[in-house]
């Protein structure tokens, strides 16, 4: 299969970026230097391509009736300009994407879902609430900027008003001209860091880009590529669809709960099953492991309690701002309490490892 | 990228050096560079022995972990702890103070089995 190029592929050659194929795009992995590029975000501001998204359309009087039947959080709690974290489960509450929603107005809404999933998501949507609701896929029109870190804002403001981006309030967005054609501006992102992500246009990618990165002697952006964004969502503990999520997974033994409503009176799909895991308790649960020592432990490497086998790693790496390993993974519940002392199997070897929150980094 | 001409290369992206009775091993300037940051190294104790062609140890960079493959069989003469406690250093120096094993052979003639500085650069040139 021929990989797909993003409207900025050009600008990322000419960068020296080094592509990988990534939900269907070739995608830049890294520019330089993934430690680099993934501190500049955390001390000043990086801009990054995340144009694989998907944006799915969801349309129509009964739009918001929609949405909430195939979404776990309360999209009736958004008002226009205002977007939230939220999941799409399937009837036994696995996941089926983690997106963010959009409320454009009461008729129409913006769904972000994840560039693996684009088609998964957009035939699952269809297939749900098409008799109530218009749904149609857009990502084709779409570029999407991510400009992350504190520096972020000064950045923004080569592209949009002072006084437009200060309006713009965590999960809120605005619709801004640019270049006379309309893009949303939202105050979102995937880092842990103030930022912004810009849908526009794919014929304004390159300009807007060009314009961001032209205030790096003020801002100091930089150029972030896939790996820094995954170092970044890691030591924040967010989680990343195919390791954390799947469909035999649910929000709620992923630490989602708060994204999950359970006292609405309005059904989504996935809802019975989840509300009897919240009674129950979850089988297996996502934790946070702290190691001794610099060896990483990596998706899919076993953890065991005592010798016995009691989950698996689903996210390992090497945390740039800590300057040590982090991982994430899947324990039976038995295993889950703070502070609970397990193993990772290492290359056939048994390290120690400790329960933690899966939150490694603190925002200064 | 340096491709010196005193060393012997494989297809592994190792280099070995000749020093005498026995041979310094590590990895190339092309596998550092293909790595990215690296921050963990793994590597065997003084006085084991090393088989050609098997893993010796691992290096992980932020994104994965790569095995180390051994260029030549014999017993590990010395371990270059400086790279263990700074694997950084790999990415700095990989054919300088980032030497991993030194190593005592145990088939000379395994050397003659090794690429040149020329036939590695051209290997290096096919694999991107």
């Amino acid at each position: 299969m021929t990989l797909k190029k993003t409207p900025l592929y050009d600008t990322h050659l000419s960068l020296g970026a080094k592509l990988v194929g990534f939900a269907d795009y070739e995608m830049p992995v890294k520019y330089t230097n993934l430690i680099e590029e993934h501190n500049a975000v955390r001390n000043a501001c990086g801009i990054f391509d995340v144009s694989h998204m998907g944006e799915i359309m969801v349309t129509g009087a009964d739009a918001l009736k929609a949405v909430n039947l195939i979404t776990t959080n309360d999209a009736g709690k958004l008002i226009d300009g205002k977007c939230q974290y939220t999941l799409l489960c399937n009837d036994a509450g696995g996941v089926i994407d983690d997106v963010i929603v959009y409320r454009i107005n009461s008729e129409e809404f913006l769904i972000c879902v994840n560039g693996s999933n684009r088609e998964k998501a957009y035939r699952w949507i269809t297939d749900k609430v098409s008799e109530i609701a218009t749904v149609r896929d857009a990502s084709d029109e779409y570029a999407l900027i991510a400009v992350q870190g504190a520096t972020s804002a000064e950045a923004l403001k080569a592209v949009v008003g002072a006084e437009v981006i200060t309006s713009i309030k965590p999960f809120s967005f605005i619709s801004v001209d640019i270049s006379g054609k309309k893009a949303i501006v939202s105050r979102t992102g995937y880092t842990g860091e103030a930022g912004f992500e810009i849908y526009l246009p794919t014929d304004l990618a390159t300009d807007v880009w060009n314009k961001l990165m032209a205030t790096a002697d003020e801002t100091g952006i930089l150029p972030c590529g896939l790996g820094a964004r995954d170092t970044l969502r890691l030591e924040m503990g967010y989680p990343l669809y195919g390791n954390e999520l799947d469909e035999g997974s649910s929000p709620l033994s992923a630490g989602l709960g708060r994204f999950v409503v359970l006292d609405s009176n309005d059904d989504f799909i996935g809802k019975c099953a989840l509300l009897k895991e919240a009674e129950e308790g979850s089988l297996k649960i996502l934790v946070g492991l702290e190691m001794e020592g610099r060896a990483i432990a990596r998706g899919g490497y076993e953890i065991t309690k005592d010798g016995i086998t009691v989950g698996h790693i689903t996210s390992g790496t090497f945390s740039p701002t800590l300057n040590c390993p982090i991982a994430v993974g899947y324990v039976d519940a038995a295993s889950s309490k703070l502070d609970t002392e397990v193993e990772i199997i290492i290359r056939g070897k048994a390290h120690l490892a400790r329960v933690v929150r899966p939150c490694f980094y603190k925002r200064k | 990228m340096e491709f010196p001409e005193d060393l012997k290369y494989t297809k592994e992206h190792e280099w070995v050096r000749e020093d005498g009775d026995t041979v310094t091993i590590g990895i190339t300037d092309y596998a550092q560079d293909s790595l990215g940051d690296v921050v963990y190294v793994e590597l065997p104790e003084a006085d084991s022995t090393i088989t050609s062609g098997d893993t010796f140890g691992v290096v992980e960079s932020v994104k994965a972990v790569s095995d180390l493959y051994a260029p030549v069989s014999g017993t590990v003469t010395e371990v270059n702890d400086a790279v263990v406690d700074s694997p950084e250093s790999i990415n700095d120096e990989p054919y300088g103070d980032a030497w991993l094993l030194k190593i005592e052979l145990s088939d000379a003639g395994e050397l003659d089995g090794l690429m040149t500085a020329e036939d590695y650069k051209a290997y290096t040139e096919e694999e991107k």
